[in-house]
């Protein structure tokens, strides 16, 4: 059986076309919370978690690895944050490796963990279920 | 058989996939044992190499295989066999340039594109190769064009968009604001998923519709609505990945009902249950057959999982736990490689009429293939299970005391892990052995 491409081709477009405005809405928009932006320390930070592949491991907002615990609210979490981060990062512990990072490197990182952590919670359990299976989150800074 | 370049991608598939798995059992163990070698090979540094090659051996056997079937068995003139043979150059230093970026820490990447981003140049440019060589190939036929030709099509197109989607963050405009910045990188790999998927995919249906001998179930109406809820899904239905993240809202009520979309597959596998694969003609290409089989069963149980942990509800309790990487390991090994190694039977088959795939060893091989998958796929949602209830109900202590309680089942995963690696060994043999004599002859 030949198929006709016609019809093909214009749904093709069609998605096409969405697929752009949608991309260029994705792209220009900022995220729900008041936007902050990243600082140039907190951008060395987030180089050196990324080329110490801490992602390997940790996660943020729930995403990357299994290994170690979620990072986002590392920062402010009670009898957490700054000295805390630096600690583990000092020493290792179980089958974390023991890290070799310059004060000022360490700095970074720490910056870096404090603007994610003021971008919002994970896990977050101000979060109301709905019957629609919808889950309405209250954000951080949220009136 | 003049052109052994779709063999030679087929092999460097297969060696990524072996090479992948022994990285990735590695990695595994330090679960079970914490202090083992995360000095020498910390787990940080074992997890690239795993991740890269698996993907590696997903997109080089579709790559192959998709080569083979257009240039060996639909017999088209592919329009640049220099082309062909430079994406293989391409892709096989590029490949050894990753294992030294990963092996001496030039690893200033993201997860799942560890390695150096300068690297991705080569890579694009080997998927820029294919696409002119495939597109010069087939579009003067495209009247008669069936769905797999149109997935194919896609994978390849989508493929290049995505792979320079994930690169966006190091451009300013995307890095420094942080949850736009990671909305899109979690957007480009899940987009980047669903373009191996159209690869694999088509590869699945071409498969069927030369071992059932019937081009109907490649070019009826059906074949192509789901083509294109397939692609509408890997459009716009990535966001399931960042329910929890604070974008704006209208992002997720767009991915919550595309990906509500897949309950139609659902209702249409288990409506086309047995007229589907069971139908086919398993005589001539028993180990392919039995493959499509599993795929079936594998399909069946993932996108169950997935329509699941779609809803909101739902993932707020499975997002950051071991289901999610139940669900990866699932479709990946269950799904993608099942269809891969049908189409590796298939073409092993084709080179040499003469071989007998359904040995003895090779049967004993899948089964135990598809068992050890079955309890590692378990013994991962078990975990993920335990871990959810430790984040949202328990609440109660340490983070390594829940690592801690879940041992048993990473014993388990570490186990059918060797399973799996040692039973698709047993199947991969003949395979290995029939590619190397055609490329050595």
């Amino acid at each position: 059986m030949v198929s006709n491409p016609r019809p093909y081709i214009f749904i093709m477009a069609v998605l096409l076309a969405l697929f752009g405005f949608y991309n260029y809405i994705i792209y220009n928009t900022d995220g729900y919370v008041a936007v902050e932006k990243l600082s140039p320390v907190a951008v060395q930070g987030q180089q050196l978690f990324q080329s110490n592949r801490c992602w390997s491991c940790h996660q943020l907002y729930g995403l990357g690895g299994y290994l170690g615990p979620d990072l986002t609210n590392v920062y402010s979490a009670e009898g957490k944050g700054a000295n805390y981060i630096k600690a583990f990062l000092n020493s290792g512990v179980k089958s974390m490796p023991q890290f070799h990072f310059t004060e000022e490197e360490k700095e970074a990182l720490v910056q870096y963990l404090k603007q994610v952590d003021e971008t919002g919670i994970y896990p977050n359990y101000d979060a109301e279920i709905e019957a629609t299976g919808w889950v309405k989150i209250k954000y951080r800074n949220e009136e | 058989m003049k052109n052994k370049v779709p063999l030679l991608f087929l092999l460097f598939a297969l060696t990524a996939l072996f090479l992948g798995m022994l990285f990735g059992l590695t990695a595994s163990l330090q679960y079970l044992l914490p202090e083992f070698l995360k000095e020498t090979v910390p787990f940080s540094k074992l997890r690239p190499f795993h991740v890269t090659s698996e993907t590696s051996w997903i997109v080089l056997a579709a790559t192959g295989s998709i080569y083979f079937f257009i240039a060996s068995v639909e017999k088209f003139e592919l329009f640049s066999p220099k082309f062909q043979l430079l994406h293989f150059i391409l892709f096989l230093l590029t490949g050894v340039a990753i294992y030294f970026s990963f092996a001496f820490d030039y690893t200033e990447g993201r997860e799942y594109f560890a390695f150096k981003p300068i690297l991705m140049i080569p890579i694009l440019i080997g998927w820029v190769l294919f696409a002119i060589n495939y597109f010069k190939t087939l579009y003067t036929n495209m009247k008669g064009w069936p769905v797999y030709y149109w997935m194919w099509g896609t994978g390849i197109v989508f493929m290049c968009y995505h792979l320079m989607e994930a690169h966006f963050w190091l451009f300013d405009f995307f890095r420094l604001n942080f949850i736009k910045d990671f909305a899109v990188q979690w957007k480009s790999t899940g987009s980047f998923t669903g373009s191996w998927n159209m690869l694999v995919y088509g590869i699945s249906i071409y498969l069927m519709s030369e071992i059932k001998k019937d081009t109907d179930v490649a070019t009826n109406k059906i074949a192509f609505f789901f083509y294109f809820l397939g692609l509408t899904n890997l459009m716009f239905g990535w966001a399931h990945h960042t329910y929890l993240l604070p974008t704006q809202p209208w992002i997720r009520y767009v991915a919550y009902a595309i990906s509500m979309t897949e309950w139609i597959v659902l209702a249409s596998i288990i409506y086309n249950w047995k007229r589907s694969v069971l139908k086919i003609e398993k005589e001539n290409h028993p180990m392919a057959y039995r493959f499509l089989l599993a795929t079936d069963f594998w399909i069946f149980i993932n996108i169950i999982l997935a329509l699941l942990f779609s809803i909101p509800a739902i993932n707020f309790f499975t997002h950051g736990t071991h289901v999610t990487v139940a669900h990866s390991m699932g479709t990946t090994i269950g799904i993608n490689t099942t269809i891969l190694f049908s189409a590796l039977f298939f073409i092993a088959h084709y080179v040499r009429p003469q071989l007998k795939t359904d040995t003895k060893w090779v049967k004993r091989g899948f089964v135990a293939f598809n068992i050890s998958l079955f309890i590692f796929f378990v013994s991962l949602i078990i975990a993920g299970a335990k871990r959810s209830y430790w984040m949202y109900v328990s609440k109660e202590g340490s983070f390594a005391e829940m690592q801690d309680s879940i041992v048993p089942y990473y014993i388990s995963f570490f186990i059918f892990g060797i399973g799996i690696f040692i039973s698709l060994l047993i199947v991969a043999t003949p395979i290995f052995k029939v590619l190397l004599h055609k490329i050595k002859s």
